[in-house]
């Protein structure tokens, strides 16, 4: 299963993930999984939500720059070993992995990872072939 | 005080009967070999004849840099293509360069002028010259580098670049002089104090620097940090290159070579004549090159002709140092630049939002540093870094390619950049000279 996710573009300066963030809050979008890649001018955050068509919404109404990507979100064991398994798919398969994040889940304390690879449906396959636990909207909405 | 030439303080009267008879003759040239003039002096109902002194010269119409265009590239030559021995180029509004080219006769006028500017400087044939302006299309490097030959110094063609490379052949080649634009000349002490360079071990005494504005604070600065003379030294590639204009070592205004150029002040806004010591457009007219002899030609530079004579002896005219433009060309690190040149490159990239804005900054004692700064919208943007990042390099390049200059180019957030009613406001300069 794809997930989708809001990738907003922000420009380095202060306040700004602060406003955006707002925007979302006041709108009561709940936020599920976040990272931020930056670099000297700018960054892109990258959000996982509960209702990604009204975030998109909102913020497309702010002028915020925002664009919806999918992701796979795989669950693995949060011990040695765990991300390991799931990258080896990947380097079997010769699966680029654009980005990728992680965090742990509170209901099991199983680690949850988030992808962006190049070949995503494919991904999707291997992945399932190798008995690798893949999330839905539905599980991640839930974490 | 030693002059190079005795043209430089020939009474005014000599001075005026040789400008006159030089304007009579390159008058009734341009109006034989440049269609252009002829049929811009038919049209103003002026005839080569009206020209009897250069009392009459305010009779004569003016040529702008639009003309230069709608010429480009030899339609302004007065002199056939197997006379011209050299082209220099700088860049234009539209994409189209403003072209020049020079004779034999004209090469060798513009040396003696350079010859001119270096022994104002205190330089003589002794010296060894330090030749940093670029080499090439730009007029600065290969314009000084004659002069110095002429004047029997030896010149070292370091051309831009590579400071520390620079501080290194100044130190070991025992560098007396130094040319380049007088934000080089900062960037070079800079470099030299980080490197501790023993400035004891250099022989440098004095620099002509020129090619962007500048001012008395960064006279001070390049003086107290080289312990040399810096003196201002004026051109531009249309009347000839550097050497029209050269401070002397009194440091109060650049005397003109009005043997080969003839200044004036205008306003700008009505092109008539102010008196000396009132600021204006300054304007010139060749009345010696063979190449391309512009007649009244708008520089768009701002400055007053000083209506004093020097205390060095000269009787040739000063001009203050400028103080600004009637237009919105931007000199950076020597290379001119007009936004609308930047503002083409931006629009020519696919999915790039017309909405852009320049940044123009100097740190102390360094570069002048350009930032772009260019709106993301959702057809550009990425979720991926590398994306945003080479577009962001992309568009540097484009600009690199096009115009010559290094800039960097920064994506921000839609509508972050000031609309403002009619005319947007572009350009920030926030350059303290």
């Amino acid at each position: 299963m794809k997930i989708v996710q809001l990738s907003i573009f922000l420009e380095n300066k202060a306040g700004r993930l602060a406003q955006v963030i707002e925007i979302l809050a006041k709108t009561g979008v709940n936020i599920r999984a976040l990272a931020l890649a930056d670099t000297k001018d700018f960054g892109v955050l990258r959000i996982i939500v509960d209702e990604p068509d009204k975030a998109v919404k909102v913020l497309k109404e702010a002028n915020v720059v925002v664009k919806t990507t999918d992701i796979i979100a795989v669950e693995v064991e949060d011990t040695p070993g765990g991300l390991d398994k799931v990258l080896k798919v990947f380097k079997d398969e010769e699966i680029n992995i654009e980005y990728m994040y992680a965090f742990v889940e509170k209901n099991n304390n199983n680690a949850v990872l988030v992808f962006r690879v190049d070949k995503t449906d494919e991904s999707i396959v291997k992945l399932t072939a190798k008995k690798v636990k893949i999330l839905t909207a539905g599980d991640v909405s839930k974490i | 005080m030693e002059f190079y030439s005795k043209a430089e303080s020939m009474s005014r009267e000599e001075l005026e009967k040789l400008q006159s008879e030089r304007l009579i003759k390159t008058v009734r040239r341009v109006y034989e070999k440049v269609p252009f003039y002829k049929k811009k002096f038919d049209e103003a109902g002026v005839s080569p004849k009206d020209i009897k002194s250069v009392a009459d010269l305010s009779k004569l119409p003016f040529t702008t840099k639009q003309d230069m265009r709608d010429n480009y590239p030899y339609g302004l030559f007065a002199a056939p293509m197997k006379d011209i021995c050299r082209i220099h180029a700088s860049s234009g509004t539209t994409g189209k360069m403003t072209v020049v080219g020079y004779t034999k006769n004209d090469i060798e006028v513009w040396a003696e002028l350079i010859a001119r500017c270096i022994t104002m400087a205190g330089g003589t044939k002794d010296d060894i010259i330090h030749n940093a302006y670029g080499y090439g299309l730009f007029t600065g490097g290969l314009g000084v580098h004659y002069g110095a030959e002429k004047l029997g110094a030896t010149v070292i063609p370091v051309s831009g670049g590579n400071s520390q490379r620079q501080l290194k052949i100044m130190e070991d080649f025992g560098s007396t002089m130094l040319t380049c634009t007088p934000s080089y000349a900062l960037n070079l002490a800079e470099t030299a104090k980080e490197m501790h360079l023993d400035r004891s071990k250099l022989k440098l005494k004095a620099g002509l620097f020129g090619a962007e504005p500048w001012s008395e604070n960064m006279r001070r600065d390049i003086e107290k940090m080289w312990g040399i003379d810096a003196l201002d030294i004026y051109g531009l590639s249309e009347i000839m290159g550097p050497g029209v204009a050269n401070e002397c070592l009194q440091k109060n205004g650049l005397h003109i070579f009005e043997d080969h150029f003839i200044p004036e002040i205008i306003d700008p806004a009505t092109g008539k004549n102010v008196p000396d010591g009132v600021a204006g457009e300054l304007v010139f007219t060749c009345i010696t090159k063979e190449g391309i002899p512009l007649i009244r030609y708008r520089t768009r530079d701002i400055t007053r002709l000083l209506p004093t004579q020097c205390a060095c002896g000269r009787t040739l005219r000063r001009m203050e140092r400028l103080s600004g433009r009637t237009d919105d060309m931007l000199i950076i690190r020597g290379v001119n630049v007009f936004p609308s040149e930047i503002e083409m490159v931006i629009m020519n990239i696919e999915g790039v939002e017309p909405h852009y804005q320049i940044i123009i900054d100097r740190a102390e004692h360094g570069l002048d540093e350009l930032e772009v700064q260019v709106e993301v919208n959702e057809k550009i943007f990425s979720d991926e870094i590398k994306v945003l990042e080479d577009l962001e390099k992309k568009i540097a390049k484009e600009i690199f390619t096009i115009l010559g200059i290094g800039v960097k180019v920064k994506l921000v957030e839609p509508k972050t950049i000031a609309r403002s009613e009619g005319k947007a406001k572009r350009i920030i300069d926030k350059r303290k000279i």
